[in-house]
């Protein structure tokens, strides 16, 4: 059995270059996130400004409250989770425990409350290839926006999944006593996953919730 | 045609001249750098070939000179590439204002088109010689794409838009049609023949053939078979916008936004009424999608250009602004809508 | 000129025996060879599906298979050349083995994830023939919608389930790879003392990081929209079919550089070591690598001139197209320039870099007539667009790993192959490939479609011509993998530096100890500095 504290593989010169790698590949992941989200953004938007009215009047069908607290919720794991990679820094096991269950409690709730939407849009009619009764207005461009909406929220619902195993992992690591000041980048790039997580859905709520909500006031 | 060996294609258009001409601009330069690669290539591997193991080359460094020679040179000759082939390009994408329109619908597998004189013809495309023809399409289901190899002309036919390409043909005969875009298990088959025939021939064609009556008067028959004159009426103030001169103008919506009258923009109104709704109208047309195909929809668009009676305001959309122009018909015109009034529900188009 | 060879030390093939031995390593060697087999594998059932085509076009009518087969004939050739063959080709093999030697460390910076993406690149394989052995596919390796997405019914779901898994592997291996040349070259190797294969593996990287989650999203979309029946490109459902063009390319026109930029890196070694000099302009080949890399990803609407996009973005993705020419002929005119006043050898690495440069040449300045606007209109869809990009991809990719598998060879697996048989067959590719490629060209600009199972009889002498040049080429492929296979057991023992090159791979043994250098190198000059070669070699 390696030596945690001072889990150095044998690719390595020193510890240093270790963790270096790793936080850069990290990095380097997420770019690839961010393109791979930014194919869809990239449908979103040429579709948006092709059909500004449709995708507004598909928008206001959204529930704003459920999408303002989901939004809260998941800025709130994040914050757990920036402090787990604090606790972790400084050692202390405990506070790392407690924070790692939060933010996954956070990340569990997020998630109920974004599959309970899914099932009121689905019992309302809104989902296209499920249930789609909607037949008012430009109802096709409606329908491509809840395909767009589906098929984004999903995704970024199946990258909170992948982060809640991931979190799981590291707790049980953590109860394990693994981590230490001295050996902790999974804790720390696992922590960049999730804000770039949390991140995508900053600009998801906006987009879909919000988008047309002036016009539907005024 | 002739099924024997060939190196080159017929050339049968203006543009096809032009196009030539190009290549063989491009055929010199190719020319010239591979065999220029090849030649040092052979030379410098027979004179420097290494005539024993012990033998070490002098280090010759890089030239800065050298370097910029060789990217700024064919740097040069690809700017004359570039602006020679987007000039050619643009001459293919601007079909002349007395062009003769065609139009032309793709489904799996074939190639169905109309004349205006209300010819129709199954992947067969007769026009005369030394007339511009612009060709409108549209598909049935899939990408097409619209491919004359004589002409050196190819534009993708796409479902639920329409695209353009025209030529000019400049010798007689038969020339094949290809579809060049792949659409599934017959795609090879989905070829057809264009003739270019003299003109008195082609008028000779076309009084012979079984054309009957125009496109316009097929797509006046199925605006009153649908029903769409009982709402789009010329004589008084309609529920539905007035079509009278419709065509090519600017119409202003009810989001504020000013669109052009072009064919893409009735189709859509036609299959997608709620799309585009014209200002001071109420969505209340039932969609037809389904009710009409694609080539009824391009006999509707041929009867409503046909309404207009008026020389073409000659404007850029959006630019003149609402009420200023009057086309003085009884139902008011499109950028400017007549006050709603209670009672009576106004509908789009 | 060696002639003592080394008492046989241990080595990564015999430091550890049995299937799990290989099945679990984590030596970015072990996993290159699993490549290997893999891909190989992937080229040979490519290739069947070739010869099939060829042979179909022999004659005017569609008489050997039926339009259906045809169809998923040369959909499976595409889809399997491309996304199980020449992507992974000399990244995942050359590169998975030499990477981390040439820079001199012990192993990539993530072998674990190393393996992970052989892993998936398998199950995306295996999903793809399961897919085939269902039915096949015949949509065409390009998925256009609204055909791939209402239309067809073959297994497009599967299928394009399978490109999305094995793209992760694609993305995978690129990061490994910018990490480990990032933070893991040896002591003294800095970024202008690097081989310029790194340099274009890094290039590479950079693109299959950034460009495939881009496919690998669109690819999701079409299945989602195939199975769910709703619109998100189909035009009938509100969608358009064009976005789904612009986003397909957008990674599968930089997927071209993914496949030719490591090519570039092994013709700049090959043409280096047996000139026994340093590569003409080495920051320019260098920087033109960084540059094809960029401007790659900004030329993707060059496939779409006649697809109704807007005349004026077709002006701009033309103007872009040529610029990114400029970084190849840099490229061609260097390798040439470094021939000068060599000492050059005819070994069979170096015939296969002839090779390329000429084919690559006449690949290259085809793409400037494809760039060319008005030209492309007429030829774009037809074979002159085949031929354009057979002459890079088998005339430029191919030729690069067959030469670089022939010059590292001894070092993978400690063996020299039969020379003799192994220039035939680099002559007899050359042949074959002109052969069957030229000739499409002026079949191309003549009209004749793309993907036509059958075609009208004037174009039968050049079918005819492509398809005898195919089985020349067929013959040509098969040799060297008799002898490749028949020399890993009978070959001659390969001393660790045959060639007399200066790269740090060629400084430990071949085959390489477990960890690869038994002290980690210092590198104290560039690369490919032969003034230092004399007490190298001659010894």
């Amino acid at each position: 059995m390696a030596n945690h504290t001072l889990a150095l593989r044998h690719q390595f010169d020193d510890v240093d270059q270790q963790k270096d790698a790793s936080t850069f590949g990290m990095w380097l992941f997420l770019a690839t996130e961010v393109l791979f989200f930014g194919g869809m953004f990239c449908c979103y938007t040429v579709y948006r400004s092709l059909y500004p009215a449709a995708f507004g009047a598909a928008s206001n069908h959204l529930s704003v409250i459920w999408g303002g607290v989901s939004t809260a919720v998941l800025i709130c794991s994040s914050y757990f989770m920036a402090c787990s990679v604090n606790s972790a820094a400084s050692g202390r096991k405990n506070a790392l425990i407690t924070y790692l269950v939060l933010t996954i409690l956070f990340a569990a709730t997020f998630l109920v409350i974004e599959m309970s939407e899914w099932h009121n849009l689905y019992t309302e009619g809104m989902m296209p290839g499920f249930n789609f009764t909607f037949h008012e207005g430009d109802f096709r461009h409606v329908q491509l926006f809840y395909c767009m909406y589906f098929s984004m929220t999903g995704l970024h619902a199946s990258h909170v999944t992948v982060g809640i195993g991931i979190l799981t992992v590291l707790l049980i690591r953590a109860a394990r006593g693994v981590f230490s000041p001295q050996y902790h980048t999974p804790v720390e790039v696992s922590g960049l996953y999730w804000h770039f997580v949390d991140l995508v859905w900053i600009y998801l709520f906006p987009l879909y919730y919000l988008v047309a909500r002036h016009v539907h006031a005024g | 045609m002739n099924p024997s060996f060939q190196l080159l294609p017929p050339e049968a258009s203006t543009t096809a001249a032009h196009l030539d001409h190009l290549t063989v601009y491009l055929l010199i330069v190719a020319t010239f750098f591979t065999v220029l690669i090849f030649a040092l290539i052979f030379y410098f591997a027979i004179k420097y070939r290494r005539r024993s193991e012990y033998e070490r080359p002098v280090e010759v460094h890089g030239g800065m000179t050298l370097e910029i020679v060789w990217s700024v040179v064919p740097f040069l000759l690809m700017m004359v590439m570039f602006v020679w082939g987007a000039s050619v390009f643009f001459e293919m994408s601007r079909p002349p204002d007395d062009a003769m329109n065609v139009y032309v619908v793709a489904k799996q597998w074939m190639w169905k088109t109309q004349h205006l004189e209300g010819h129709r013809e199954i992947n067969e495309l007769h026009v005369p010689l030394g007339r511009p023809i612009r060709l409108t399409m549209t598909s049935e289901d899939v990408i097409h794409s619209f491919y004359m190899p004589a002409f050196r002309v190819k534009f993708d036919v796409l479902p639920g838009r329409y695209t353009t390409a025209w030529f000019n043909p400049t010798k007689p005969g038969q020339y094949h049609l290809f579809c060049a875009e792949y659409c599934g298990t017959l795609h090879s088959g989905m070829i057809g023949w264009i003739y270019v025939m003299e003109p008195s021939d082609y008028e000779t064609w076309l009084a012979g053939g079984t054309g009957g009556e125009s496109l316009a008067a097929s797509g006046e028959k199925l605006f009153q078979y649908l029903a769409c004159a009982n709402c789009h009426r010329t004589d008084k103030p309609g529920r539905c916008p007035n079509l009278e001169g419709l065509f090519g103008q600017p119409v202003l919506l009810t989001t504020n936004q000013t669109v052009k009258a072009d064919e893409a923009y009735i189709r859509e109104s036609i299959l997608d009424p709620g799309a585009k709704i014209v200002a001071g109208y109420q969505n209340i047309m039932p969609s037809f999608q389904g009710l009409v195909t694609e080539e009824e929809l391009l006999q509707l668009i041929e009867y409503i250009k046909s309404l207009g009676k008026h020389p073409q305001t000659v404007a850029a959309p959006g630019a003149i602004p609402p009420g200023l122009q009057t086309r003085g018909t009884a139902g008011g015109n499109l950028l400017n809508p007549p006050p709603a009034s209670p009672g009576s529900q106004q509908q789009q188009k | 000129m060696i002639t003592a060879i080394a008492p046989p030390r241990e080595n990564y093939l015999t430091h550890e025996y049995g299937i799990k031995s290989w099945l679990l390593t984590q030596d970015h060697k072990r996993i290159a060879l699993l490549y290997l087999g893999a891909i190989s594998f992937f080229f040979f059932l490519g290739g069947i599906f070739a010869t099939i085509i060829r042979l179909e076009l022999l004659t005017p009518p569609g008489d050997l298979v039926s339009s259906q087969t045809y169809n998923k004939l040369f959909s499976l050739h595409g889809i399997i050349m491309i996304f199980l063959f020449m992507i992974p080709s000399i990244p995942a093999t050359l590169g998975n083995f030499l990477v981390p030697m040439m820079i001199g460390c012990k192993d990539l910076a993530f072998p674990k994830i190393n393996l992970l993406s052989w892993y998936i690149f398998m199950a995306g394989g295996a999903l793809i023939l399961y897919a085939m052995l269902r039915g096949g596919v015949d949509t065409g390796w390009t998925f256009y919608v609204p055909f791939s997405t209402s239309y067809a019914n073959t297994y497009v779901i599967l299928t394009a389930v399978g490109i999305f898994i094995a793209g992760f592997s694609s993305i995978l291996t690129g990061l490994n790879f910018i990490v480990t040349i990032h933070r893991m070259r040896a002591p003294g190797l800095t970024w202008f003392r690097l081989p310029l294969f790194i340099w274009s593996m890094y290039a590479t990287s950079v693109i299959q990081v950034l460009g495939t989650p881009v496919i690998a999203v669109t690819l999701l979309l079409v299945a989602v929209e195939r199975g769910f029946h709703i619109g998100i490109f189909d035009p009938a459902l509100g969608g358009d079919p064009v976005l789904f063009q612009h986003l397909f390319w957008f990674y599968s026109h930089p997927a071209v550089y993914i496949m030719v930029l490591p090519g570039m890196g092994v013709i700049s070694e090959l043409v280096s070591v047996y000139s026994r000099k340093r590569v003409f302009g080495y920051k320019f080949v260098a920087f033109s690598s960084v540059a094809i890399a960029v401007l790659g990803f900004l030329v993707w609407g060059h496939h779409m001139f006649v697809s109704s996009q807007s005349v004026y973005a077709s002006l701009i993705f033309s103007f872009l197209s040529f610029m990114v020419a400029v970084p190849s002929a840099i490229k061609v005119f260097n390798w040439t320039a470094t021939l000068y006043k060599g000492s050059i050898s005819y070994d069979t690495p170096m015939l296969y870099a002839f090779g390329f440069i000429g084919l690559f040449t006449i690949g290259g300045l085809t793409g400037t007539f494809l760039a060319t606007l008005g030209f492309d209109v007429h030829v774009t869809d037809t074979y002159f667009v085949v031929a354009h990009f057979h002459y890079i991809m088998v005339g430029g990719t191919m030729m690069a790993y067959l030469g670089g598998l022939h010059y590292w060879w001894p070092k993978i697996t400690g063996r020299m192959y039969h020379e003799g048989w192994a220039k035939l067959s680099a002559l007899v590719v050359f042949l074959g490939f002109n052969l069957t490629f030229f000739p499409q060209f002026i079949m191309g600009y003549l009209g004749m479609p793309r993907r036509y199972h059958a075609y009208p009889p004037e174009f039968q002498v050049y079918h005819v011509l492509s398809t005898a040049g195919a089985s020349v080429l067929a013959v040509g492929y098969l040799i060297p993998a008799i002898y490749f296979i028949w020399a890993m057991r009978y070959g001659q023992p390969a001393p660790d530096n045959p060639w007399g090159a200066t790269g740090l791979e060629w400084q430990t043994s071949s085959p390489p100890p477990p960890e690869n250098f038994e002290i980690t190198p210092v590198v104290t000059q560039e690369a490919y500095d032969y003034s230092i070669l004399e007490e190298m070699t001659v010894g």
